[in-house]
């Protein structure tokens, strides 16, 4: 019977809700075990938010001061260890584990499968290749240990409610001294996640200007809504990196996006197209983004937010 | 540092839309515009700066692929770099594979550092540069948006998605480039008359004596899913009464 190894994401309070998602990807391959590791420095409030996730059989935590920033040439030495034990090693396609997963599958001398969107079966999975315009099915041969990362964007998060048990282990490995954290610089706000945000807002060139997004935080704020942009409008120094929305920043899946300003580049679309509705507000009716947009809207951002926003209740 | 190494890998050009071929065995490439990968490109161009401020002696690009690709190495010479290597196969690595291959050129070569994109935009696995940097057991620094060389230590700012990220790592030492890291130069046509007295070192994969057998197994290719058009509006009044017949903004 297989084991699942999920390598869990945190910032050392909080569980990231990619691992979560992980879990849920996880739960389609049906295995025996599926048991979550949490490496940090002071592990406790991360493993217990790990522990309530449905269908974890248990969560492992490898304590150290040199794992509170996960870097991940200190990281990979102890998940390969870990891995040992099991059929499946999992990790979030976030940058985090778009970091570490491939360190630790070279270690382990086995390929890797980047953003896993579907399970086909126990070894068969479909990636996006071309940025998200072909779609390939790949299967993992028996006998090769599975080191994949997953899309969280194609599945929901597992839900709570479980109770696993959470143990100690010692997966220690001699820190390379080699690499040193220096800072983390947050663009972070009181905004909703873009990743987890039920709603998101997002801006394009159109918006115009940094002052200009002003207008969509104002929005954003009161539905509630993460705010997002293209990649033009971070290039153009609009918003900083951590908001961009597409193939090479964020992929998400909200129930709700709105779009402003953004004609639609296929980098752009390849991160939104798991969203529920998407909504798009564009002065150039000819504008891509309403090729796949459930709602378009031809007209001047600055002129139909305040009017959306005098119909808000 | 005397060397930096910079990956390039041959891809179809970033404006053209691919299409999965009827028969789900691959995508079409036949006949397509093939480049340099955009990533990869901002990595030479990060190494010629490095060297261009006495930072560094040479730069060698190192590709594995197929004959076609002196192409995009005759345009990284143009751009500016020493030399190139091409470790010659027709067949298509993973990214562990390429990952051992250049493990054994930075064994021959002994770069101070090696620069390659975060992903290649074909398969978009994103892998390489870990792998090599795991195998090589040196220090890696991915999502690069800014590089500071002194002396023996590179200080990378680093894009992750909780924000910018600064790790100071010893040379040598990986590095893969973002999209905001620079912005590469054009090509000047006496550079390219220049760059073909550039030398090209060609070497045959098997040479090398590393395993790329490739492990996956490839099933099928896919069109993705399409979204279907949705319906346009002609007034904000619409647009909410849209909105709300899906349950939002009510």
């Amino acid at each position: 019977m297989s084991r699942v190894l999920i390598v869990g994401e945190h910032d050392g309070r909080t569980l990231n809700q990619s691992t979560a998602r992980c879990v849920a990807c996880a739960s389609a391959i049906a295995p025996a075990a599926m048991e979550v590791v949490i490496l940090g420095g002071d592990t406790t409030t991360v493993a217990a938010q790990a522990a309530t996730l449905a269908g974890v059989t248990a969560v492992l935590t490898v304590t150290g001061n040199d794992n509170g920033r996960a870097m991940a040439a200190f990281l990979a030495p102890q998940v390969a260890t870990l891995a040992d034990g099991y059929d499946y090693v999992l990790a979030p396609s976030t940058t985090f584990g778009k970091d570490l997963l491939p360190r630790v599958a070279a270690l382990l001398g086995v390929p890797q499968l980047s953003d896993v969107m579907s399970v086909i079966g126990p070894r068969t999975f479909q990636r996006p290749i071309y940025a998200g315009n072909a779609i390939v099915t790949v299967e993992v041969p028996a006998g090769t240990k599975v080191v994949a990362t997953v899309r969280g964007a194609s599945f929901k998060p597992a839900g709570g409610g479980n109770a696993a048990p959470v143990r100690a282990v010692d997966a220690s490995a001699p820190p390379p001294e080699h690499t040193r954290f220096i800072e983390l610089r947050s663009g972070k706000s009181d905004r909703p996640d873009l990743q987890t945000a039920r709603l998101v807002v997002s801006g394009g060139r159109g918006v115009g200007s940094a002052e200009n997004f002003a207008l969509l935080y104002r929005f954003a704020e009161r539905l509630g809504a993460g705010v997002g942009a293209s990649r033009a409008a971070v290039d153009a120094g609009f918003v900083p990196n951590d908001m961009q929305v597409g193939q090479t920043g964020k992929i998400i899946a909200p129930e709700l996006y709105m779009a402003f300003g953004i004609s639609g580049a296929i980098q752009h679309l390849t991160g939104i197209k798991d969203a529920g509705t998407i909504v798009a507000v564009n002065k150039d009716g000819e504008a891509p983004i309403f090729e796949i947009a459930d709602i378009g809207l031809v007209g001047d951002l600055f002129e139909i937010i305040p009017e959306i926003e005098k119909r808000l209740r | 540092m005397q060397k930096i190494i910079v990956c390039l890998k041959r891809v179809v050009d970033y404006n053209v839309r691919i299409r999965v071929k009827p028969d789900g065995s691959g995508v079409i490439t036949e006949g397509l515009k093939m480049s340099i990968n955009p990533f990869d490109e901002i990595a030479l161009e990060e190494a010629l700066r490095i060297r261009e401020q006495g930072k560094a002696q040479e730069v060698v690009l190192v590709s594995i692929g197929p004959d076609d690709a002196q192409q995009q190495l005759r345009t990284g010479l143009a751009m500016g770099a020493d030399r190139a290597i091409l470790v010659q196969t027709s067949a298509e690595l993973e990214p562990l594979a390429a990952a051992r291959v250049l493990r054994q050129i930075v064994s021959r070569e002994q770069p101070g550092l090696v620069l390659l994109g975060k992903q290649a935009i074909d398969d978009d696995c994103n892998q390489t540069g870990q792998m090599l940097a795991a195998l090589w057991n040196r220090p890696q620094a991915t999502f690069a948006s800014r590089l500071e060389l002194d002396g023996t230590v590179a200080t990378v700012t680093r894009e992750v998605d909780a924000g910018l990220e600064v790790l100071e790592v010893d040379l040598p030492a990986v590095v893969t480039t973002d999209l905001r890291l620079n912005e590469p130069r054009y090509v000047k046509l006496p550079d390219i008359m220049k760059a073909k007295k550039k030398p090209i070192e060609i070497l045959a994969i098997e040479s090398l004596g590393v395993d790329v057998a490739p492990v996956l197994r490839v099933i099928r290719y896919e069109a993705p899913a399409a979204r279907s058009r949705g319906v346009m509006v002609k007034n904000v009044d619409e647009l909410v009464g849209a909105l709300h017949d899906r349950g939002f903004l009510a």
